[in-house]
C-alpha cells in the first residue's frame, strides 16, 4: 500500500506545475497509470482525495487513465495491446515482441481555469 | 476551463535522486543490486549465503530495509562486511532518498558490490527506482507458481528472478515448470535461476551471475 505516497507525489507534481502557471487555479490533474505499474487506481483515487481534503488545492480533482500493456512486433512492427499476458504477435506469429508500454505511472495533464 | 500537457512523472523527485545514485554507482565501478521477494522469500538467507562465499576483503557491503527492528543486519554482520539497517518504521518499500541518506558516510570507491534488500513486499518496492543496475525478484516455492501472474509489476521490471527454497518441491504442490512459463509470459527476457538457501542447490549459478556483472560493472566505471 504504497498509494499515499505516490497520491503525495501527484499532490507535489502539482504544485510545483501550478507555480510555473501564476493566476491559474488548477481544477483536475490526468494521472496516466499502466496496468504493470503496481498501483491500485481506487487506492490511488482514496488517498488523493483524503491528501486534497480541507487544503488550498481544494476541490481538485484526479483523473486516471489506464493504460493497457502495449507490444511492437520485432519482426513485423505490429503493434499491440496485450491481454492475458498473450505476447506472441497476432499479425504474424512472432514470439519476440518488445514492451513499448504499460508501465506508466505519469502526469498527463491539468484542466485549468481562472479564479 | 482549458487543457494543458504536462509531461512529469509522479516520482520524479525520486528518480531524479536515483538518478543521481546511478550515476555515483557507474562512475564509481559499483555494481548496486535491489533485492525485492515476499516476506521469508529468503532475501535475507540468500544474502548470508551470498556473504558467507567472499573472502573478508571481498568489496562488499549491504544495506537491508525493514518496517522495524535490526534483525537482518545483526544477522548479516557477522560476515564481517558492512551492513546498514535501514528502519521504515511504517513505509512498505525503500525509496531513492533512504537510500542515499543511508550511503552518505560510505566509500563507494571501496565498494565492488552493493546488495540491497528491499522491505519484504512484491509490491510497493517495483515503483521505486533506488538506482541499481538490476532488480532482482526472489519468489520461493511455497508462495506459489501463481505469483508472476498476481504481482506482475515486479517481474516485469527484474532481470533475474531467484526460484529459492527448491529443496521444498518433493513436499508442497509447487509446478516448476509452470512457475517459469507464467514469469516468462510477464518478462520473456527475465533469466532464471533456481536455487536453495538451505541446501546451497543452485548457489554456485548465482554466484557466478553476480561475478559476471561485477566484472562488467568495474570495467565501466574508473
Amino acid at each position: 500500500m504504497h498509494e499515499l505516497s505516490l497520491a503525495n507525489a501527484v499532490l507535489t507534481a502539482v504544485r510545483s506545475e501550478a507555480a510555473q502557471r501564476p493566476g491559474l487555479c488548477v481544477r483536475t490533474v490526468g494521472v496516466r497509470v499502466g496496468e504493470l505499474a503496481g498501483v491500485d487506481p481506487d487506492a490511488l483515487s482514496f488517498c488523493f482525495e483524503a491528501l486534497v481534503r480541507g487544503t488550498d488545492l481544494e476541490p481538485l480533482r484526479l483523473a486516471i487513465e489506464p493504460c493497457p500493456r502495449r507490444h511492437r512486433c520485432s519482426r513485423c512492427a505490429h503493434t499491440f495491446t496485450v491481454v492475458d499476458y498473450a505476447v506472441t504477435c497476432p499479425a504474424c506469429g512472432e514470439p519476440r515482441t518488445d514492451c513499448i508500454g504499460g508501465d506508466e505511472l505519469e502526469l498527463a495533464y491539468l484542466e485549468v481555469e481562472e479564479p | 476551463m482549458s487543457r494543458v500537457p504536462v509531461e512529469r512523472k509522479v516520482l520524479s523527485e525520486n528518480d531524479r535522486i536515483a538518478a543521481g545514485l546511478r550515476a555515483d554507482f557507474e562512475r564509481q565501478g559499483t555494481l548496486c543490486l535491489n533485492l525485492i521477494g515476499s516476506p521469508g522469500a529468503g532475501k535475507t538467507s540468500l544474502l548470508e549465503r551470498t556473504l558467507a562465499g567472499y573472502a573478508p576483503d571481498g568489496r562488499v557491503a549491504v544495506l537491508t530495509g525493514d518496517i522495524q527492528t535490526d534483525n537482518d543486519a545483526r544477522r548479516l554482520a557477522r560476515f564481517g562486511f558492512p551492513v546498514r539497517q535501514i528502519t521504515t518504521g511504517g513505509t512498505c518499500h525503500l525509496d531513492a532518498r533512504m537510500v542515499e541518506q543511508a550511503l552518505a558516510d560510505w566509500r563507494l570507491q571501496e565498494l565492488d558490490l552493493l546488495l540491497i534488500e528491499n522491505v519484504g513486499n512484491l509490491v510497493c518496492p517495483a515503483s521505486y527506482d533506488l538506482g541499481e543496475a538490476a532488480k532482482i525478484v526472489v519468489l520461493s516455492v511455497p508462495e506459489g507458481e501463481d505469483k508472476p501472474s498476481k504481482y506482475p509489476a515486479i517481474f516485469f521490471k527484474a532481470a533475474l528472478l531467484l526460484l529459492n527454497k527448491i529443496d521444498l518441491l518433493p513436499y508442497v504442490p509447487f509446478d516448476l515448470a509452470r512457475a517459469r512459463e507464467n514469469a516468462q509470459r510477464i518478462h520473456p527476457e527475465m533469466e532464471i535461476l533456481e536455487v536453495s538457501c538451505a541446501t546451497g542447490a543452485g548457489l554456485d549459478a548465482w554466484q557466478q551471475w553476480l561475478k559476471e556483472r561485477r566484472v562488467a560493472a568495474a570495467s565501466v566505471g574508473r
